[in-house]
């Protein structure tokens, strides 16, 4: 099978999975007392504006009908307006999404920066007081909670030190990775912790391979040994837990960006349930699986460039 | 008896084949310490936890004070004590049910397949597409803050890895020797899973519990600093590092000694989910 039969099957996949989620999502709204409606509106809505939603979602009818609606509704984009904002909550996301995207995206990279090095420095020197150093301070780094560490860096480098800005997003794509910094190092110290175990256990695993052998065997140098074959071999359970993990990124986006007042879809998650906004929340839900499935999309296509032995079955 | 490929143990026989090492040992000896204060607050906190003192605001780390006192006076070192009770609780309740439920249901789908196992891997498909912490907190935005609907709402959620992690424990041991012996002896579907197959194959899962609680107190944690776990005046440590984010300069205190409770307490489970799987690991 190739690529592109493979993309297609999994898109399949994706769509009835997908399917489902929507009725969940469906469903969860009518968890809520009262009416969708009123739900939807807030507390300040009219009866006109009641009589008009009822319309557009088609609350009065049956309820396969309503989701037929709901369902049709969304592959046009129009996932409700919000009511804390005033706008049509597609383009709210729409302004959003890039910005969370953005700094996951930095947070893995930073995690990677991190975690390769070390891993290697660990497992080279297996069992030294580096590798125990280095195995102590992931260890209480994985336990550590992000918002704790999200809000050590933002008083220590941001208020007190005054390194980094202390909130907000910055315009330019150099000023976003300045802002960025120190969310994007909260956000992947977890990650890091997390790589740089498996890694270590994998490179420690790769290094006992016979083929290593055979290649210092061969008489190459160590250097070339390391970088061509147990690094190749690293960084594919690297692709692997990045793509495991994404999920627990962009849940931990959703902490980061609440302490760091980031523009992004994770802290507008927060802001419209405190605002009760459940049209915004419901479309987040949606947004957030989509996001996830995507990475996942990648993550596999990006393993099978990398491990030749690994066919799009 | 003829030698099987796999350990083929019952429960009577795991006690005497284990031993525990010092990682496992470690994580208890904190482990006890932190029940201890859970169950018997009052008998270490000098004070309570809710008690206001307008004349002691804001005050450092002292003898009257080991960590200090908050905006409202509050001695930090009594909640961090009585807030290892609600957090225990956190980490039990997270858990309970994700481990019992998705292990039978994980069980079931390994042993008997076709449509439960079907059904599981779809239900399987469906959340592992969400961040954990989003569908948490999208449920409980439907449900409302506190802590009884975050538990419902990672229960429904949360057994789905356990149950994983059983189906591909059990499709293997179903094959072992043992297994079949039980099944040409005529035993009934449910002793064999029971007596004979349960034993083996609830080893990944027990020790995924002991990660799932760190991860749970963590949760729990995050949560409440986003004010939609447990409710003030509550003492929770989630909520007090929230409490404590705005006098981060001022006051550090406030906010750093219950964060190193929650470290301890997520360390302390790590250990004993670490110690355990070196234990329960099969001999070769």
């Amino acid at each position: 099978m190739n690529r592109w039969n493979y993309i297609l099957m999994r898109l399949l996949q994706a769509f009835f999975t997908f399917f489902i989620i929507m009725f969940l999502v469906f469903m969860l709204i009518r968890l809520l007392p009262g009416d969708p409606a009123s739900a939807i509106l807030g507390d300040r809505a009219t009866e006109a504006d009641v009589a008009r939603i009822n319309a557009k979602l088609g609350l009065d009818k049956p309820l396969p009908e309503q989701f037929a609606i709901f369902v049709g509704n969304f592959f046009h984009g129009e996932l409700g307006d919000s009511i804390s904002f005033k706008i049509p909550v597609m383009r709210l996301i729409w302004q959003r999404v890039p910005v969370t995207i953005f700094l996951a995206t930095y947070a893995a990279v930073l995690a990677v920066l991190i975690a390769v090095p070390l891993a290697f420095v660990a497992a080279l020197r297996r069992g030294s007081a580096v590798d125990n150093a280095i195995r102590a301070v992931f260890q209480v780094g994985l336990s550590l909670p992000t918002f704790f560490v999200g809000l050590v860096l933002l008083t220590v480098l941001g208020a007190q030190l005054g390194l980094f800005p202390i909130g907000g997003y910055g315009t330019t794509f150099g000023q976003h990775l300045y802002y960025l910094f120190l969310p994007a190092l909260t956000l992947g110290f977890n990650l890091a912790a997390v790589l740089m175990r498996n890694l270590r256990a994998a490179i420690i695993e790769v290094l006992t391979a016979e083929y290593v052998d055979f290649a210092r065997a061969k008489g190459l140098r160590n250097r070339v040994v390391l970088s061509k074959h147990v690094l190749r071999n690293a960084l594919i359970s690297t692709v692997t837990l990045l793509g495991l993990n994404v999920g627990a990124l962009l849940g931990g986006a959703v902490i980061t960006e609440t302490v760091f007042a980031i523009p992004g879809v994770g802290r507008l998650m927060v802001e419209a349930i405190y605002g009760r906004d459940y049209a915004v929340i419901q479309a987040l839900t949606l947004t957030f699986a989509i996001m996830v499935f995507a990475a996942f999309l990648i993550t596999d296509l990006v393993y099978a460039q990398l491990d030749p032995r690994v066919e799009m079955a | 008896m003829a030698a099987t490929a796999a350990p083929a143990i019952t429960t009577t026989r795991l006690r005497s084949r284990y031993r525990p090492n010092r990682t496992l040992l470690a994580g208890l000896c904190v482990l006890a310490i932190l029940l201890v204060l859970a169950f018997f607050p009052s008998v270490i906190a000098p004070y309570s936890p809710t008690d206001f003192d307008y004349k002691a605001i804001l005050q450092p780390p002292s003898w009257q004070h080991f960590f200090g006192t908050d905006n409202f006076g509050r001695d930090v070192f009594s909640r961090v004590i009585w807030a290892t009770r609600i957090d225990m609780q956190i980490a039990l309740f997270t858990t309970l049910f994700p481990f019992f439920f998705g292990s039978i249901v994980g069980a079931a789908a390994g042993f008997y397949g076709k449509w439960l196992d079907s059904l599981l891997n779809i239900i399987s498909n469906i959340v592992v597409v969400f961040p954990f912490l989003v569908l948490v907190i999208a449920i409980v935005a439907f449900l409302g803050p506190g802590l009884t609907n975050m538990y419902i709402a990672v229960s429904v959620v949360g057994w789905v890895a356990y149950a994983r992690l059983v189906r591909g424990e059990m499709l293997v041991q179903k094959q072992a020797e043992y297994a079949l012996a039980a099944r040409v002896m005529g035993f009934a579907p449910a002793r064999i899973i029971g007596r004979h197959l349960l034993p083996n194959v609830i080893a990944p899962s027990i020790v995924y519990w002991m990660t799932a609680m760190s991860l749970g107190i963590l949760l729990g944690a995050s949560l409440g600093y986003l004010g939609l776990g447990a409710q003030p005046p509550t003492a929770e440590w989630g909520l007090m590092v929230a409490d404590g984010k705005n006098f981060m300069v001022t006051a550090p205190w406030i906010a750093t000694f219950p964060a190193l409770a929650l470290t301890i307490a997520g360390i302390t489970f790590s250990l004993i989910g670490d110690g355990l799987a070196d234990l329960l690991r099969p001999r070769r």
